[in-house]
């Protein structure tokens, strides 16, 4: 299939994508776009990232068949990519892992990051310990109060947390900083973009990252079940999870490949994170994608329940896959999202992040739909215990 | 093709080389507080001695921007100024008498959602001369310069000190002017420029077939005269921006006392901006 051939040469997927920044950042750009290209194959570079995911971070994570949640549903066979126990619970370190080894390779001393749930900041902040890197987080003042813990987190790490004013103060505004500071200290500073978004080559370099979540599931349910699964489920806000575990299998056409969106309060309300089901093509913080707006083109506030899905664009890579009809995108809304994280916990002893509970909360519509010999496969991109507060918030302390 | 009438960007700078003049062109955020002050505003930078000007399209992801124009665009913002809006502006200016030529900055996607056409057919209706884009680099603006060639509407490039090899291929096929960025970082202003300031302007002197001017930092009548000798003109936004915020908060308006107060102090800061000639006082 020609979709393992995106992005092309400008970063474009279809018409998604490119590098829509300041000429300030231009350079610095194809700057990183030719070290990865010149990295992205080196044997030294693999060995380096492959020997910390595997010994720093735990990988393989494992593919876990959840029996219990299956039996519950009484449909499809549901398998639990347990992305949540990386170090740092959460999928975004096999990233930072990534890109922190080529920061070090392009001899940069300084990385930055923006966050929202913070845990891209946190699994930054990690590395950049790890590799003794300097490393600066922006995040919206609203999310460094709803994320409390990561912003402890990651100053215990011994990072420098930067409360983003401007705006909406989430993570939109914080991306938006953390740019900003990029195009005045490009000189020495590296940015860790923390999902497939942003200016070429980040989406395609993030993706590639990522995949590894995606070949390991292929191996892990080839063995267990002796066939590829039959739907695989993720939760999407810029989409960096789900483009890692669906791209290994973009080229199976019996992979149905599910995203599923943060509907907040319902997508008939103006309090949603649901760009495919309500965006539409704009460029917004450096490419071309589906974007929730208004009729004159300004960016509109999103939102929802996670702070992770809480964002009004979405990587050009899924633009892409909806728009070919590989993949599908879906709503789910706060309520449902609890809802799910609460079933999980219960029936499996696993309380899922927010952002992974919306998958989980799509599965359980899902599931009871198919036969018994179909298998779903379900991203659980990280763990709950940074919600926790939040939830107690949501759910009132005393649960029945 | 309309470019056979001439645009009055290379009129003015035209007139001012012979004059042996720097160009001043302040920027604006259309908008704040309203957009009847605005056109205000705009005559009054004409009054000031602007020879040109920049109008400034709020928006709400100003990547380009430091604070000052940020909070510019969420207080237009408030009170839902469109793109349609702001370059409605321009008729209205030359209907008070404005006779500058106008320049619009926008970023890429309110004129990518209003239809590029439709976008580049409502500046010429409007009389603007150029258009800036600071999200747009060259590798993706091949349509919007095919228009803009047509419609006889000068796309005005931005430079950049790390933009070193892009530099020719930039400036040597710029339209009106060479928008050189003076200082790694966003708008606004700053006491220090990039080291190597002098050189990067030298290189796109070299580089560029229209005049270049100097942006970003500008903040005084001293900064101003620093770039006079070398550059072809001075851009002055943030400056002029925070002293709008100052003279003229939304409470001032409905105030006439208050509001032609505050006019008056942005003309006198704007006058104060200008680079004096060589033996002027």
């Amino acid at each position: 299939m020609t979709t393992t051939q995106v992005p092309d040469t400008h970063g474009r997927f279809g018409g998604f994508g490119g590098r829509y920044v300041p000429e300030t950042l231009m350079n610095a750009l194809y700057e990183l776009e030719e070290a990865y290209n010149r990295y992205k194959d080196d044997p030294d570079f693999l060995k380096e990232v492959r020997y910390l995911l595997k010994q720093y971070s735990g990988r393989p994570t494992p593919l876990y068949y959840a029996e219990r949640l299956t039996e519950h549903l009484g449909g499809a066979k549901i398998y639990l990519k347990r992305e949540d126990l990386n170090h740092t619970g959460a999928h975004k370190i096999n990233n930072t892992i990534g890109q922190a080894v080529l920061a070090k390779r392009m001899g940069k001393k300084k990385i930055i990051a923006e966050t929202g749930a913070g845990q891209h900041g946190v699994a930054s902040a990690t590395v950049a310990a790890l590799l003794g890197l300097e490393c600066k987080v922006f995040m919206g003042e609203e999310d460094t109060k709803r994320q409390a813990l990561n912003v402890f987190r990651m100053k215990l790490l011994g990072a420098e947390v930067v409360p983003v004013t401007s705006g909406t103060r989430t993570l939109k505004d914080a991306c938006n900083e953390t740019l900003r500071y990029w195009v005045s200290h490009v000189d020495d500073t590296y940015y860790i973009l923390g999902s497939v978004t942003g200016p070429h080559p980040y989406p395609m370099m993030v993706r590639d990252f990522q995949r590894v979540i995606g070949l390991e599931t292929k191996d892990q349910i080839l063995e267990a079940e002796g066939r590829l699964p039959d739907v695989i489920i993720a939760a999407v806000g810029g989409g960096s999870n789900a483009m890692g575990i669906f791209h290994p299998f973009v080229g199976d056409a019996s992979v149905r490949l599910i995203g599923v969106e943060a509907a907040g309060r319902g997508v008939d309300t103006d309090k949603h994170a649901a760009t495919m089901t309500k965006g539409t093509p704009g460029v917004f913080q450096g490419s071309m994608s589906y974007v929730l707006q208004d009729a004159g083109g300004q960016v509109q506030e999103a939102h929802s329940i996670s702070a992770g899905l809480d964002y009004p664009g979405i990587g050009p890579e899924h633009a892409y896959l909806k728009d070919i009809k590989r993949a599908e995108y879906v709503p789910i809304t706060d309520a449902e999202a609890l809802d799910a994280l609460q079933l999980l916990s219960r029936k499996e002893g696993i309380i899922p992040a927010l952002e992974s509970a919306h998958a989980v909360a799509h599965t359980l519509k899902l599931a009871p739909t198919l036969p018994k010999d179909t298998t779903i496969v379900i991203s659980l991109s990280g763990r709950g215990d940074k919600d926790v507060e939040s939830i107690i918030g949501y759910l009132g302390g005393d649960l029945p | 093709m309309s470019t056979a009438t001439a645009n009055a960007i290379d009129s003015v700078f035209a007139e001012l080389a012979a004059r042996g003049e720097t160009a001043l062109i302040p920027f604006l955020t259309m908008g704040d507080p309203d957009l009847e002050t605005s056109v205000r505003l705009i005559a009054a930078a004409e009054a000031a001695g602007a020879h040109m000007i920049e109008l400034g399209v709020p928006y709400s992801d100003p990547l380009a921007d430091g604070p000052v124009i940020q909070r510019a665009s969420e207080r237009a913002l408030r009170h839902s100024i469109s793109l349609t809006d702001c370059i409605g502006v321009a008729t209205k200016a030359r209907e008070a008498g404005v006779r500058m030529p106008f320049i619009l900055f926008t970023y890429f996607n309110p004129a990518l959602q209003l239809g590029l056409e439709r976008f580049f057919s409502l500046l010429q209706e409007h009389g603007f001369s150029g258009v800036i884009i600071p999200d747009l680099p060259l590798e993706e603006d091949a349509e919007v310069r095919e228009i803009a060639e047509r419609t006889g509407v000068h796309l005005i490039p931005l430079v950049a000190p790390t933009s070193e090899a892009r530099v020719e291929r930039i400036a040597s096929r710029a339209k009106g002017f060479v928008y050189c960025v003076s200082s790694l970082g966003v708008t606004g202003v700053r006491s220090d420029f990039h080291a190597g300031i002098d050189q990067f302007l030298a290189t796109v002197r070299r580089a560029s077939n229209v005049p270049i001017c100097v942006g970003f930092g500008i903040s005084s009548r001293e900064h101003a005269e620093r770039f006079a000798g070398i550059a072809d003109g001075v851009i002055v936004g943030s400056a002029i921006v925070r002293q709008v915020e100052a003279s003229l908060p939304p409470s001032a308006l409905g105030d006439a006392g208050r509001t032609e107060a505050g006019l008056a102090e942005v003309r006198v800061f704007i006058a104060g901006l200008k680079p004096r000639k060589a033996g002027e006082v």
